[in-house]
């Protein structure tokens, strides 16, 4: 089974309460104003894929969402927190740095560069978060941590050193570190982008696995395959704005925007 | 009179000259270990801290970059009574070589820190570290990895800046050879047995310091294919390191 087959994917998942909820979203760098007013609801196990031209605001707004970056307005819920924010008789003051720390570890996020840690080895990589964050006994977290490894096919890494693996090796472990936490959502930034073609399926093959598991996914990725194979929606963003959101049958048939037409016509055509 | 092997063997183990060796070892220690605590404190005020600690961290990198070490250990030691802190003499020698130190390992220790990557950051941030966790866990052992080679060149010279400690009187291995100087005035052989001294404990240092950095290089690839012995022919060939 692979990212290409859609029915199987999508088969017998239903979708749960609202669990990411942005609202009204504002972010600028400087006088670059990159996130404009961007509301989504997200449920729990839905699987939404955001696509969208270079520079159109993907990366921050999932930066956003897990509060790596500080939003200029709106609100973003997340796994039941408000992030980075905390309500005071009504009003809304900036969390600390150790309680933003807390909500954080609800959310995983996987990167574009896989950014794992290159002075530990594998198997210290994932449990780094659950035995000096979660605070939870060394050997539990090491069986965890083997059990990840092998269901993202990578039973016999646990002693390399990051650099001794392949970009998609790479990108599992980053995978099974986040998961280690056992977060509530899973956000992807570009997780194939900078991988060799002969890679990505790999990675592409472990999401589609965890989304069928369950797990509330948002994935920034131009990989059409997956949208089409995993994706319960799939929203295009332009501009800093989402200006396309559908199932992703009616996403590729008959998008409504013109701007989506242009992406799709570039896309399947390059 | 002339040049004197014997005199040169009786000195190289003479009991004054061999003590004062010690000491030159562990005040170097002693003062890095201290210099290097002022160092990352330093640099954390630096780099994180609010506008005053940044301030405070900057005035003092540049009083004790900009002022000679010598000035700074007699200030200490003759100058400060006069306004009633009197300190022992191994108190102003520990205290003024730390602080000097310390001043040069906040700059090493920035650079350390900001050469991590910026995705490190983001993924510890990521799996919910606090800003603590993330220093401890994450970027100081990888900044580390370019700090080490550099504080093992301070080390270096640290054991030779150690030397002018004698002026305040601090019984290191400069001041054993002015006092051995002055019993029969073999000077020429006090001295060079001072300075073969030196070469040893330098030299010791050098072995040590090459398996401390092949350590941290263990994790980042072909680096650590090269022998400690290879690394060593590189770096003599790179000329003496350290300064003093
Ligand atoms: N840390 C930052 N500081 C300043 N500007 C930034 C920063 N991060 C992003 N930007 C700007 O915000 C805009 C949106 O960037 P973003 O990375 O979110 O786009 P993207 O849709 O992810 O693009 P890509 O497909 O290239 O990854 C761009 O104009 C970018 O230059
Ligand atoms: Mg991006």
């Amino acid at each position: 089974m692979t990212a290409q087959d859609p029915q199987i994917a999508r088969a017998g998942r239903s979708l749960g309460e609202p669990i990411v909820l942005i609202e009204g979203v504002e972010k600028t760098f400087g006088d670059n104003h990159v996130l404009k007013n961007v509301s989504l609801t997200v449920r729990q196990g839905e699987v939404v894929v955001i696509c969208g031209r270079s520079g159109s605001g993907k990366s921050t707004l999932l930066r956003c969402i897990d509060h790596l970056e500080t939003i200029d307005g709106g609100t973003i819920r997340a796994a039941g927190h408000l992030m980075g924010m905390r309500e005071k008789n009504g009003k809304r003051v900036p969390l600390k740095d150790s309680e933003v720390a807390k909500q954080q570890r609800d959310l995983g996020m996987v990167f574009q560069s896989f950014n794992l840690f290159p002075h530990i080895s594998v198997i210290d990589n994932i449990t780094l978060g659950p035995v000096r964050i979660q605070k939870r006994p060394k050997s539990e977290a090491r069986d965890e941590a083997r059990a990840l490894l092998a269901r993202v096919g990578l039973p016999d890494k646990e002693n390399a050193y990051p650099r001794q693996l392949s970009g998609g090796q790479q990108q599992r472990v980053a995978i099974a570190r986040a998961l280690a936490m056992k977060p509530k959502v899973m956000l992807f930034d570009e997780p194939t982008s900078a991988l060799d073609p002969e890679m990505i399926s790999e990675v592409l093959d472990v999401m589609v696995d965890l989304s069928r598991q369950g797990m509330t996914m948002i994935v920034v990725t131009h990989e059409m395959g997956f949208a089409r194979a995993a994706a319960d929606r799939v929203i295009l963003m332009h501009d800093g704005s989402i200006v396309e959101e559908a199932d992703p049958e009616t996403f590729f048939t008959a998008p409504k925007s013109e701007h989506t037409r242009l992406f799709l016509s570039k896309i399947l055509h390059h | 009179m002339n040049w004197s092997w014997e005199f040169f063997f009786t000195y190289m183990t003479n009991g004054l000259m061999v003590r004062g060796a010690w000491t030159t070892v562990w005040l170097s220690v002693v003062s890095m270990i201290l210099g290097l605590g002022l160092g990352v404190l330093a640099a954390m005020m630096k780099m994180y801290g609010n506008r005053a600690l940044r301030y405070i961290a900057e005035f003092y990198i540049w009083l004790f970059r900009g002022t000679p070490i010598l000035i700074q250990l007699v200030i200490i030691y003759t100058g400060l009574p006069q306004i009633g802190i009197r300190l022992t003499v191994i108190e102003s020698a520990i205290l003024g070589l730390a602080l000097n130190e310390g001043a040069y390992l906040a700059e090493i220790i920035r650079s350390g820190i900001m050469s991590v990557d910026k995705g490190q950051t983001d993924a510890s941030r990521a799996i919910g570290m606090t800003w603590r966790q993330r220093m401890w866990l994450v970027i100081l052992p990888q900044a580390a990895r370019t700090i080490i080679p550099p504080l093992g060149n301070q080390f270096n010279g640290m054991l030779k800046t150690t030397s002018l400690a004698s002026v305040i009187s601090m019984e290191e291995l400069m001041r054993s050879a002015q006092m051995l100087a002055q019993v029969e005035f073999r000077v020429l052989e006090a001295y060079t047995v001072a300075a073969v001294w030196y070469l040893a404990l330098v030299s010791i240092w050098g072995m040590i310091q090459v398996r401390i950095e092949a350590h941290y290089e263990k994790p980042f690839g072909p680096a650590a294919a090269v022998s400690p012995d290879a690394k060593k022919q590189i770096e003599k060939a790179a000329g003496p390191a350290g300064t003093a």
